[in-house]
Parts: structure tokens; C-alpha cells; sequence
């Protein structure tokens, strides 16, 4: 067991350290990642068609000799998912707390809220064309549409499920509801908002390549239809993982942002037992 | 100054700091009855309740579940209202949740975000009062309940009887006039409950506060109370209210006492004749012995 001077670090510091022994722990997962670049290179060697399965090395030509053009189109992908996830998150978080708040809201709102929830929402895509045009902002809207519901869903229960004794000690303190909130309702509700948040982060990605596959000029979606046309396989392989980089990227971003506000989730060293 | 030697003279200091509000010098609940459910089909869990608690004064409620101890508890600290009669204290009728109470539930609800220091400060913070000025207090209290070295661990990082210990600096924290508690350890193994009974004793003969003590546990009842109120459910009432004359500190030896034994005894044939308890025949008759 950690003496008293080890466990009164700073607070930034114990941070830091959760952050780099995380990563430390999870780089084994690149031997998984080997695996499956030898399996797929065993499978090229076996003599399967160059535009069915394009060897690894000839992907990552692709990469280079592309570069700018992917990278425009990228850009252009990520601007959407950013715009859309931003604006779900705007909206989720407020509406949450309305319906988690007034019972007013959580038996008019609320309904619409969960059986909105249930349509398909990629099903919409076509109509949104219809509606926005084929520029940028069908595709914003659609990344908002598949992230909003995950993040709403997960703040209103994270603002709910207190425990109601916790509520119980609070009445006897006498505090305001506006200290309240901040001081135990909001800390409360941190680790299922990021769970939401995760959630909708990975949505996001696949939202903006769908609306591009609908209708658009430009955007990884659009690149990937191109491609595919000319059974240019190898950048159809290169499209997709670009674009799994970025649904990667955007997920840790929500996963870093989770360790710096709810670093209680993840115990320093692990779970320890002192009874 | 390490923490240890610091925790020696701390308990001396508890009744020595400044008082959030006035005493209270004794609460009374007159006919306090509580109805729940439909006016159809109404569950009555407490039926014209009659308690004055004396100021400094450990009071100890037992009965089964479902007997309506924890709801009386409940409107005696203003957190739930009766549907008849009142509670008093000495600042007039309770209308709503008292504030010079400290709580302390079956579970120790402590914020799994703050260390065990700051979950006791939360006190402070939640009533809008400078927390650092009470810092030290909150430290020594850790202390005086044997949780000195573990003001910067976590909730999680604790075992249950060091998150109930916990749980109960965080409601003496602020010295408050009434500490009410309900079931405090009632998810603690045999083991623990027995120190921790013990160890709150302790305590409670440095600070002699008003105390309100639901149990289940006919031994914890009588080993902690100067007064046992005896209740039994359907619908919740008191049955009998016993003076407990043992010499404190009790500690673990207060078990051998007769009079322990005599009122242990006491409130089980109360159980038995309000059908509560049961003996054994009827279970052995059927397993045919």
C-alpha cells in the first residue's frame, strides 16, 4: 500500500501518469494489428486478384501518390463531423437537462425524444438532399442526427439516477438547487455524459461518410464512390482507413477529455484493497 | 506531526468548535402517523407516534422491517412529512429538512469523485461555508474515526466499514445538535459491526449528542441506547420504551451484563407476542422431527 506521501501528489501530476500508463498498457494491442496486416498480406501472396484484395505495401503506395487529394477530401470530412458532433452536443446537454429537471418537459419532450429515436436515422439521408441541397449542410445534420441521440439519452439518465439518499443527505445542508447541481448532480452525471458522448463520437464518422454516399461533390464518402466506380481498390482501401483514422481520432478525443473531467473512473494503480 | 499522533488529542476537541446554529434542547413527535398508497388501499407505516428524544440523549428504534422506524426517522429530520401530528424542536415545529443534523444512512452515499477529506468538507461547501476554515476539524474527526491515513484515498479505494466510518465524520463535521442514523451498520459483516458499534460509543462519550439510532439488531439496540424503543410493523407503532441501565463504556463487554441479557430477552418476547419471531416447531414439524 502507497505511504501517505505518495498519495497526496498533486492532482495534475496522478492525471498525467493515468494518461501514460493507459497508453503504455494498451500498446499491446499492435500485436493484434500485425497479425492481421500478415494475415492479409499472406492472403495477397496466396494469389488473390490484385482488385479484390490489393496487397498492404500497394495500399500505402496508393497513400502517398494520393496524398493531397486525400487529404483535401478528409479535411473535408472531418469539418463535417466536427460541425455535426459540435452542435449535438450543444443541444443534447441543455435538452437534457430540461428533461432530467421539469417534469414538464420530461412528459412532453421526452416521448418525442425516445420515439424520434427509434427511426432509422440514416433512412432520412435522401431527404435531407431534398430539403438542405447537396452542400455541407445535409451532412452536418446528419452527423448531429446520429450523435445527438446517444448523448441525450446517457445525460438524461446520468442527471437522473442519483441516489436518492445522496438527495436526502443534501435537503439536510440546506443548499440551493444552483449548488446542488454543480457541487453533486453535475460530477454525477459526467461518467454516463461521456459514455454518450463516446458513443455519439463514433456514430459521427459513419454519419458523415452516409450523408457523402447520398449525394455530394467532394468529402472521403464522395472519394470512396469514385473509386469504387473505377475498381480502384487499393484507394477504396485507403479511403477506409483514412476514415477509420479519423472515427479513431474523434473517439480518444472524447476518451482524453473523459480522463481529464472524470479522472475518478479510473482508479491510479488500480483497484485497492484495504479492509 | 504525523497524522497518528495528531489523531490522539482530537476527539477531546470535537465539542470545542463553533456551532453552525443554536442548540436544540429536545425533540418531541406528537401522534406523527404516516399513510402511503392510495386512499382506496392505504398502507399505514406509522400510527399516532409519541417520542420525546432529551437533549444529549442516545435513542435506539428496533423492529422489523417494514415497522416504519426509518420513517420515522425520516419526518423527525424534516426530509419526509407526516400525514398527522408533529415534530418539535426547541425552534418550533418542523416544517421542512432540519439542517443542525448530521445523517448517516445504510449505504454511506459518499461521492465517488472527492477523496475521503473533501467528501467530508462537502458538508461546509453544500451550506455555502468557506470549507478550508473547517479543514482541520474535518482532518481530526478523520482521524478520531481511524481514517488518518486516508484523507486523499477515494471512496472505491476503501473497504465498506471504512466508507460508513467515513460517512459518519462527514456527519459530525459540523457539530451538529441531532445525529441521526438509519441503520448505519446494516451492510457491514458481523466483525466490523461490532468495532464499529463499539468505536461509535467512543465517540459519542466525547461529544454526548443527541443521537437517533434505527436498527434492526436487538443487541445493537441495547448495547448502544440509553433508551430502546421498541416497534413492531402493521401498522407501525411503538410497543414499549426501555431504559437501558448498563455503566458505559459498554465496549464489547457490556454483553456478559444481566441486565443486557434481561432486556435482550425483553424485546425478543415482545417480537414473539406481536408474531414477529417465531419459534422454531413449526419449520422442525414440517421437516418431520
Amino acid at each position: 500500500m502507497a505511504g501517505p506521501d505518495e498519495i497526496s501528489k498533486p492532482r495534475g501530476l496522478s492525471a498525467r501518469l493515468i494518461i501514460n500508463g493507459h497508453i503504455l498498457r494498451r500498446s499491446r494491442f499492435l500485436v493484434g494489428f500485425v497479425l492481421l496486416f500478415a494475415l492479409w498480406e499472406l492472403a495477397v501472396q496466396s494469389g488473390v486478384k490484385e482488385y479484390v484484395l490489393p496487397s498492404p505495401i500497394s495500399v500505402f503506395y496508393g497513400f502517398i501518390e494520393h496524398w493531397p487529394n486525400l487529404l483535401t477530401n478528409a479535411w473535408t470530412t472531418t469539418v463535417e463531423i466536427i460541425a455535426g458532433y459540435a452542435l449535438a452536443i450543444a443541444i443534447s446537454i441543455p435538452l437534457a437537462l430540461l428533461i432530467a429537471f421539469s417534469r414538464l418537459f420530461e412528459e412532453t419532450i421526452y416521448p418525442v425524444v425516445v420515439f424520434l429515436q427509434i427511426v432509422p436515422k440514416i433512412a432520412v439521408a435522401p431527404l435531407f438532399i431534398i430539403w438542405f441541397g447537396f452542400g455541407f449542410t445535409p451532412k452536418v445534420l446528419l452527423v448531429f442526427l446520429l450523435s445527438f441521440f446517444p448523448i441525450v439519452v446517457s445525460a438524461i439518465a446520468g442527471f437522473k439516477s442519483i441516489n436518492p439518499e445522496i438527495v436526502d443527505f443534501v435537503r439536510t445542508t440546506g443548499a440551493n438547487g444552483f449548488r446542488t447541481f454543480f457541487k453533486i448532480r453535475l460530477p454525477h452525471a459526467l461518467p454516463e455524459i461521456f459514455t454518450g458522448l463516446k458513443v455519439g463520437a463514433a456514430l459521427s464518422a459513419t454519419a458523415a461518410v452516409v450523408a457523402e454516399f447520398v449525394a455530394s461533390d467532394r468529402g472521403l464518402g464522395y472519394l470512396l464512390l469514385q473509386y469504387n466506380g473505377d475498381l480502384n481498390t487499393r484507394m477504396v482501401f485507403a479511403a477506409i482507413i483514412l476514415l477509420s483514422a479519423i472515427g479513431v481520432a474523434i473517439y480518444f478525443m472524447a476518451e482524453l477529455l473523459e480522463r481529464i473531467f472524470v479522472p475518478w473512473r479510473l482508479p491510479p494503480g488500480g483497484h485497492t484493497d484495504v479492509t | 506531526m504525523s497524522n497518528r499522533t495528531r489523531n490522539a488529542n482530537t476527539t477531546d476537541r470535537l465539542p470545542d468548535v463553533t456551532d453552525l446554529s443554536t442548540k436544540q434542547s429536545a425533540i418531541r413527535a406528537e401522534g406523527v402517523s404516516k399513510t402511503f398508497g392510495t386512499e382506496d388501499r392505504p398502507i399505514v407505516a406509522l400510527s399516532s407516534v409519541d417520542l420525546t428524544i432529551k437533549d444529549g440523549e442516545f435513542i435506539a428504534i428496533v423492529g422489523p422491517s417494514g415497522c416504519g422506524k426509518s420513517t420515522l426517522l425520516r419526518i423527525v429530520a424534516g426530509i419526509s412529512k407526516p400525514t398527522t401530528g408533529t415534530v418539535t424542536t426547541p425552534h418550533g415545529v418542523v416544517t421542512s429538512p432540519l439542517t443542525d443534523v448530521g445523517i448517516v444512512f445504510q449505504s454511506p452515499v459518499l461521492l465517488d469523485w472527492r477523496n475521503i477529506l473533501d467528501n467530508v468538507l462537502i458538508q461546509f461547501e453544500l451550506r455555502g461555508i468557506k470549507a478550508k476554515d473547517f479543514s482541520d476539524r474535518a482532518r481530526n474527526l478523520l482521524g478520531a474515526v481511524g481514517l488518518g491515513d486516508f484523507l486523499n484515498r477515494y471512496p472505491r479505494e476503501l473497504s465498506g466499514g471504512m466508507r460508513q466510518r467515513a460517512a459518519i465524520a462527514r456527519a459530525l463535521v459540523h457539530n451538529p445538535s441531532l445525529l441521526l442514523m438509519d441503520e448505519p451498520f446494516g451492510a457491514l459483516d458481523a466483525l466490523t459491526r461490532e468495532q464499529m458499534r463499539v468505536d461509535l460509543e467512543a465517540l459519542w462519550l466525547k461529544s454526548r449528542k443527541t443521537v437517533l439510532f434505527v436498527t434492526h439488531g436487538i443487541d445493537e439496540a441495547v448495547l448502544l441506547a440509553d433508551r430502546v424503543v421498541v416497534m413492531s410493523p402493521r401498522p407501525g407503532r411503538i410497543e414499549q420504551v426501555i431504559e437501558v441501565d448498563i455503566p458505559r463504556p459498554r465496549g464489547l463487554g457490556a454483553r456478559r451484563d444481566p441486565t443486557f441479557l434481561r432486556i435482550t430477552e425483553e424485546i425478543t418476547n415482545i417480537f414473539l407476542s406481536r408474531g414477529v419471531f417465531h419459534q422454531g416447531s413449526g419449520l422442525s414439524e414440517s421437516l418431520g422431527h
